[in-house]
């Protein structure tokens, strides 16, 4: 059984690995027209309606999503696959405490943005606001982010000393201790009740709401697609720099890495910065598309799916993670005869991608070379661990 | 020292340069890792320019001087000075920029990296460019003339766009990000056909045949710019002409003003193309001079070349 | 009127409480931590021989406490049984959890770990593995059990996630008062059962042949593997000792609290291994030490703070710990330097 599922997988990656190499292949212009086009079927997607096609769609079943919303949710959680793969895939930091970084940014927009807020309300007291005063969304946006990044900075500096394993653990409490946060100090953000009300980019939820209102989820969709490609562009351009080979350097070997000149640390705290910087704009756009949020949305077993969507996807491979991330968002809608059991079949994936293909479905060129030697190395010389 | 002679009001401190001055000096370094005495006291200098060969039997505690001189371990007690300064109690990254280079007995290259990009982190070591720099690109640098993007075509849309670069990175500069991105790829190029692998520049470090990792190791080394680069056994399990490329290669090294530690068990090769030598046995030094006197040593044919199989 | 919505409601900090009932205090916080310290065995024996960190180990303790329900379900007990009986359910649960956790873990051992070493492959991918397997097991006893048994045997494993009550085995009731501070018969059984299983596992583990292979292999694996120690047996058996150690955990949780849930492993498992990092993982009479005194510190804390903050302080001990000795209170290592 398990010989016949490598077999089948080893076919399906050959298949992979030569589209990739004829992509690369394929000479500048086209690639880049290929991309364009790419591009505008993603735009195009809430729209869907080529015939042979529409079974995609989540709305093609009956009492199924919206299609738009579902879309945006895989967006969200591209999103967080790019930000969580920058720690995971480049830098090899494993960080089991993802969603508290998207707890804070959905808590950033929902504390200063929505006139429900404790947080709001002490402003208006304390300043002689009117009662409908609340900071801007593009402006809550800026805060989400900065305290997202600085969070990362506060989580980082003491514990990216530590070995790796205990990292993860260590953050696992982290994302759990945001939650009992949020949950506990009632008079800051309303505990348990949740906060509502939360602004999106016209202001406050509102029936006059032109674009971004509750029913129509499309140009939610958009706005968050775009932030996705923003966002890709940025991590490429950091991937490869100096700052993305110092990553590399130092997933590979961190010891030989501050022995050519690269401060482990420095680029450590980085990777993470960037991470829980991107995690809390994803929370951000999240919080601000539902209008509502409370402690429960933000269950340690969410950053374990965030994970999955990475080592499933392939981490270090932008493409990967992101396939991950869709899969995972999208299947348990479309399908929903096993929506109740995707947290089962995300364990399973999990469990299974490491044992039997440990660079993930879509493995980045380099790291499935990695692993392979280790293997090669193991037959060599008889493990001990 | 560089402290007091900015100094107005302090006196004058002649800088001349001494023909053979000390780059690195070994002051009494004892370390102990619980009961055990790793290394005992040792001292030695190693002068700017020189090849120095570090030898002794296994378990002398060469590898374990190695550590301390590059901040993997820090000393019991003593200390080790380059150019002055003290080098113990910082930080490796921080001690690389000081200029002290080295590579390691067993490989350990960046393997997932290609062979270039293993270089260029040696490289980039000298460089600025972090998050925001290599995010925005907002710090522009004037280019020189040679650095401007090229107009190359010669007619139509494509010759449009390299005249509007052109023209663009000639009002506002380029990044200094790409400057550096640039600068890193040429050197390290340059490094790789220095060391003779440039064949393979685009392999995974991974996939090179093991010479090449030897070689690589060295470029990558090289990259820091180092003012000294310590070898750890960069012979071991080469062939004699593998061997006498590598002599070849580490005179031009020190031909380019860096100078050289070699550890070595090959005492032919350490014999070869060394200018002085130390040897050390059970943690402490038992000999340092000529390669001449050393050899005719009766403590060092005692401890070393009298007991080939300890030398093994 | 300005409001102060920014304030906590009621008092931030209560020290009265805590100074004014420091004995009761302490012993709840030493009968909490005996659990914790069983299960952070398993963590340590793991760790001490494969310096790899078992996360699916607080499954490990939740197969254990569905063990007791089955069982004690299956033979209808009643709450306050006499008390032969309630010692003939104790036992019986005892064996069943001590079989069905040492099972799981070593079939986690088999499944998982076993195909990943052969492959020599990196200590993230097993933690990742262990996740993975983490929520499997989860799903398993939340989910897919109900439904599969959910007609033949409503009362046992009910509907999907719930929080399922289980009899009283034992009446609590104080046993005697000293100090103002009152100890009750199910406080005393927990902690003693608990150090005795600890006594006898460091006597299986340091007067043993078997012990004897297991410290070797935790020591120096190739000098074992060359002196005839088989590995693979030795690892086996780590994991079925930490299983029998998060069985027996599983029973004096039933026996105390008296409910389960699927997800139940999940928060004290965070915690028995911070219990395990405390005293030092790898170090068996540590995670004793590490669980008692996490127990102690967590009782105090909620009392000084509110029993809701009761998880964070947890997790800020384990911070701390990792930050400013990592190597816990009585140093790593199964092998060596176990006083």
């Amino acid at each position: 059984m398990i010989d016949k599922i490598r077999d089948l997988d080893r076919r399906r990656a050959g298949a992979l690995h030569s589209v990739g190499d004829r992509w690369r292949a394929l000479p500048k212009w086209q690639r880049g027209l290929t991309f364009v086009a790419f591009v505008a079927f993603i735009y195009y997607l809430p729209l869907l309606g080529i015939p042979g096609l529409t079974w995609l769609r989540t709305d093609s079943i009956s009492g199924g999503s919206n299609w738009a919303g579902v879309l945006f949710t895989c967006a969200v959680y591209v999103l967080v696959a790019i930000g969580l793969n920058v720690v995971i895939g480049l830098a090899g930091l494993l960080d089991l405490g993802y969603i508290g970084f998207f707890a804070i940014g959905a808590y950033a927009v929902a504390l200063f943005g929505s006139v429900n807020s404790p947080v709001v309300k002490w402003f208006q007291a304390e300043f002689d606001l009117p009662p409908t005063w609340a900071v801007t969304w593009a402006i809550c946006a800026f805060i989400a982010l900065v305290m997202a990044l600085i969070s990362g900075v506060i989580l980082g500096w003491p514990t990216l000393r530590l070995r790796g394993d205990y990292l993860a653990i260590v953050t696992l409490g982290f994302g759990e201790i945001i939650r009992i946060v949020a949950r506990n100090m009632e008079g800051v953000t309303r505990g348990p009740q949740g906060i509502s009300a939360i602004p999106g980019p016209e202001g406050p939820p509102s029936p006059d709401n032109q674009i971004f209102g509750l029913i129509d989820i499309k140009p939610w969709y958009w706005l968050a697609i775009t932030v996705v490609l923003l966002m890709v562009f940025a991590v490429r351009r950091l991937e490869n720099s100096r700052v993305g080979r110092s990553w590399l350097a130092i997933r590979e070997d961190e010891d030989a890495a501050a022995v050519m000149g690269v401060y482990p640390f420095k680029f450590k705290l980085w990777a993470f910065a960037i991470g829980a910087a991107l995690g809390g704009f994803a929370g951000f756009l999240f919080a601000s598309r539902y209008a509502f949020i409370d402690p429960t949305q933000f269950n340690v077993n969410l950053s374990i799916l965030f994970v999955a969507m990475v080592v499933v996807g392939g981490s270090g491979n932008m493409v990967g993670v992101s396939v991950g991330a869709v899969l995972l968002a999208y299947l348990p809608e479309r399908f929903r005869e096993i929506a109740d059991y995707r947290w089962l079949a995300f364990g399973l994936a999990m469990v299974l991608v490491m044992i039997l293909r440990p660079q993930g479905l879509i493995p980045s060129k380099r790291r499935a070379r990695e692993l392979k030697d280790r293997a090669a190395e193991a037959e060599e010389a008889p493990a001990h661990v | 020292m560089s402290d007091e002679t900015n100094n107005p009001v302090a006196p004058k401190i002649p800088t001349q340069p001494v023909p053979a001055k000390n780059l690195l000096e070994i002051d009494d370094v004892t370390l102990r890792f619980g009961g055990v005495v790793a290394l005992n006291g040792i001292s030695f200098e190693i002068k700017e320019g020189e090849i120095l060969g570090l030898i002794g039997p296994n378990g002398a505690g060469k590898t374990t001087c190695f550590n301390v001189m590059t901040g993997v371990y820090k000393p019991t007690s003593g200390a080790v000075r380059f150019r002055g300064e003290r080098v113990t109690g910082r930080k490796p990254h921080q001690i690389s920029r000081l200029g002290i280079s080295r590579t390691f007995q067993n490989i350990r290259l960046f393997p997932e990296m290609s062979a270039l990009e293993n270089v260029m982190v040696g490289t980039d070591s000298r460089h600025k460019t972090s998050v925001p720099g290599a995010l925005f690109r907002l710090y522009r640098v004037r280019p020189k003339e040679e650095e401007l993007p090229q107009v190359t075509a010669s007619g139509g849309i494509v010759r449009t766009w390299q005249q509007v670069r052109r023209g663009f990175a000639k009002t506002f500069g380029l990044s200094r990000h790409i400057l550096e991105e640039r600068a890193a790829e040429d050197k390290a190029m340059e490094l790789l056909r220095f060391v003779g692998i440039a064949d393979r520049a685009n392999d995974e470090a991974r996939n090179l045949p093991y010479g090449y990792q030897r070689r690589l190791e060295i470029a990558r080394a090289l990259g820091t710019e180092p003012k000294l680069l310590c070898l750890d056994e960069p012979a071991a399990g080469f062939n004699p002409a593998e061997k006498e490329e590598l002599l070849g290669l580490i005179r031009r090294i020190r031909d380019k003003g860096v100078t050289v530690l070699l550890i070595e068990h090959d005492m032919r090769l350490v014999m070869g193309v060394t200018d002085r030598i130390v040897v050390l046995e059970f943690g402490s030094k038992i000999a340092d001079g000529r390669p001449e006197e050393v050899s005719r040593d009766p403590r060092v044919i005692a401890a070393y070349l009298g007991e080939p199989a300890d030398a093994a | 009127m300005i409001p102060r919505p920014l304030s906590m409601q009621g008092d931030l900090v209560n020290f009265a409480d805590l100074f004014g009932h420091i004995g009761q205090h302490t012993v709840d916080g030493l009968s909490k931590g005996a659990i914790y310290a069983l299960i952070a065995l398993g963590y340590t024996l793991v760790y001490g021989v494969l310096r790899l960190i078992n996360f699916a180990h607080s499954e490990v303790f939740m197969v254990g406490t569905f063990a007791v329900l089955g069982l004690w379900t299956a033979f209808g007990v009643q709450n306050n049984p006499p008390i032969g009986q309630a010692i003939i359910f104790l036992v019986l649960g005892l064996i069943v959890a001590a079989i069905a956790s040492g099972g799981t873990a070593l079939a986690i051992e088999r499944i998982a770990y076993r195909p990943l070493r052969r492959k020599n492959a990196p200590p993230l991918i097993f933690l990742i593995t262990a996740i993975g397997l983490s929520l499997v097991l989860v799903e398993i006893f939340g989910l897919v059990l109900p439904k599969l048994l959910g007609e033949a045997v409503p009362s046992i494993f009910g509907r999907a996630r719930i929080i399922l009550g289980m009899p009283t085995i034992i009446e609590q009731k104080t046993l005697f008062t000293v100090l103002n501070t009152s100890i009750t018969n199910i406080q005393l059984i927990v902690f003693v059962s608990a150090v005795v299983m600890m006594a006898m596992l460091d006597w299986f583990i340091n007067r043993t042949r078997y012990g004897r292979g297991v410290r070797a292999v935790a020591q120096n694996p190739e000098t074992a593997a060359l002196m005839g120690v088989n590995q693979e047996r030795v690892i086996m058996l780590i994991f079925v000792l930490g299983g029998i150690m998060a069985g027996a955990a599983a029973l004096l949780w039933s026996m105390r609290f008296g409910f389960t849930q699927s997800s139940i492993g999940f928060v004290l498992g965070l915690k028995a291994f911070t219990a395990a990092v405390l005293g030092g993982i790898g170090n068996l009479r540590g995670a004793l030490l590490g669980g008692l005194f996490l127990g102690i510190v967590e009782v105090y804390g909620a009392t000084i703070f509110a029993s809701n903050w009761e998880d964070v302080i947890a997790f800020v001990v384990l911070v701390i710990v990792l930050m400013f000795r990592p190597t816990g209170i009585l140093g790593e290592s199964l092998g060596r330097a176990r006083a």
